[in-house]
């Protein structure tokens, strides 16, 4: 079988740790700066950033509408941090561009300024057995989640930090900066049961 | 457990600030119009160093009412600087819960031998570098980015092609030598040799570095990012020029497309005025910025 393709938006932020991930559990990375790269991908990350400047950016460039076409395709689509704000539907009324996909309200900032930048261990059953450690920067949270919305982990306190519906997946930490790929490959194995999906129903 | 301040989070926010632009402000208007312009972050300050270098006399930390209007004007996040070796002004910055500290070359240093001891911060820091012996004493100090300096406020990015393509020759230099050498190598350019034996090992700083210096329009921003620089610092390049928010705007898209000349031409087109340059030969030895810090 040949390597998936994942595109990973590369309009700012720390894409280039994404793509490492990647290139490390096998799959072939594709950098996505204009529209036109999201052609033949098995799935796309959108990578911690500044969910202001990304989203002016993917409006400049037109990439909202075929991102959001990608997403409608079942194709696999994973948000970290400003990727989870994008991918939201609701971010209580701040006025940003964003794919409205993930049927979650998140709140920006949640946890306070730089300060209160922090990492913990998560349990996280349905991504591995043992917990992951996390890191937490400026990051957002998940405040309420809509039906068919599967929550993958919490804080001791119950903040939800990891969801995913369908072919969706959203994390408020950010997993390419911990050097554990268990979640990269847990994204991996929904691009392979996907397009195995996908050919089964095209085939 | 939940561990705050940690290196991993200071060092991981500015990858988080990869190919970005952070804009000199001086004031919430200015800061807004930044962040309208897709900035990932704001430095907030009182003078940009062309007004700095035009006015002379001694540069301070700004007004913490002035910070404290510009944070409470974006969602971005928002840095200060504080002078060279003044950890009170750090302390004070701190407790403004300013987003990165700038222990910058572009205020009077208050402390002519030490840096200061960043190790002692929960806030992370940024510092000026001119060369790699110059970038690990910082990083040794504990400071978690790093910007290459060009020198400020003068529109030209001369400076900063020489600090980063300094930076980035000593780093492939690195990479080449035996194990003896770097020991050789640590003394002469009085860094530790900790950090000297993980570059070369990796190939690259430890830390993101940006460009800063000097830069004032889009093309000086993607050349920056092709000598291999993470992200870009745009001081008085953007609100010196004819038209900030349009001006500003084109040089985020730069840094995004920095490899795409044809997406460069086309927002390079009619930007009106630029910055007034200076030439770095006329600038009297006392002036310049650059030689500040060591």
């Amino acid at each position: 079988m040949s390597a998936k393709r994942i595109g990973v938006l590369a309009l700012q932020g720390d894409f280039k740790e994404h793509a490492k991930m990647l290139r490390e559990i096998g799959a072939e990375p594709v950098e996505v700066r204009r529209a036109e790269h999201l052609t033949d991908l098995d799935g796309l990350i959108i990578p911690g950033g500044e969910s202001t400047a990304i989203g002016k950016l993917l409006v400049s460039y037109q990439l909202l509408e075929p991102m959001k076409q990608l997403i409608s395709s079942g194709r696999p689509v994973w948000g970290t941090c400003a990727g989870l704000i994008l991918l939201a539907k609701d971010i209580g009324g701040l006025q940003q561009p964003l794919l409205c996909a993930l049927d979650v309200t998140v709140r920006r900032n949640a946890f306070g300024r730089q300060l209160d930048s922090f990492e913990t261990d998560i349990p996280m059953p349905e991504v591995a057995d043992e917990p992951l450690h996390a890191v937490f920067i400026r990051a957002p949270l998940v405040e309420s989640v809509g039906d068919g919305v599967q929550v993958l982990g919490t804080l001791e306190d119950g903040t939800i930090v990891a969801v995913r519906q369908g072919n969706l997946l959203g994390t408020s930490f950010h997993p390419e900066l911990t050097g554990d790929s268990r979640f990269h490959l847990y994204f991996l194995q929904m691009v392979e049961s996907g397009s195995a999906a996908f050919s089964a129903a095209h085939g | 457990m939940v561990a705050k301040s940690t290196e991993l989070t200071k060092r991981g926010f500015a990858q988080q600030l990869k190919g970005g632009v952070i804009m000199d402000v001086i004031n919430a208007e200015q800061a807004k119009i930044a962040e309208e312009a897709g900035a990932v972050a704001v430095m907030a300050l009182e003078r940009v160093p062309a007004d700095i270098r035009a006015q002379g006399g001694v540069a301070r930390m700004s007004d913490p009412g002035l910070i404290q209007e510009i944070i409470e004007a974006v969602t971005i996040p928002v840095m200060a600087k504080a002078r060279i070796g003044h950890f009170v002004e750090a302390q004070i910055l701190e407790a403004l819960k300013v987003d990165y500290i700038d222990e910058s070359e572009v205020l009077t240093p208050a402390d002519e031998r030490h840096h200061i001891n960043k190790r002692e911060f929960r806030v992370p820091f940024v510092c000026g570098c001119r060369d790699i012996g110059e970038a690990l004493r910082r990083i040794g100090e504990g400071a978690s980015m790093i910007r290459t300096k060009g020198e400020a406020g003068t529109g030209n990015v001369v400076e900063a092609v020489r600090h980063a393509r300094s930076v980035f020759g000593s780093i492939r230099q690195m990479t080449t030598m035996s194990p003896d050498e770097l020991f050789a190598y640590a003394k002469d350019i009085q860094a530790p040799y900790d950090l000297v034996a993980e570059v070369a090992r990796e190939g690259r700083l430890p830390v993101v570095n940006f460009a800063a210096g000097g830069i004032a329009t889009p093309a000086d921003a993607a050349l920056m990012m092709q000598l291999g620089v993470d992200g870009v610092f745009v001081g008085s390049g953007i609100f010196k020029s004819g038209d900030p928010a349009r001006r500003a705007k084109a040089i985020v898209e730069a840094t995004t497309h920095y490899e795409d000349p044809r997406i460069l031409a086309e927002v390079s087109k009619g930007l009106g005025e630029p910055m007034v340059g200076i030439e770095i030969d006329a600038i009297p030895r006392a002036e310049l910025m650059a030689v500040r810090g060591w």
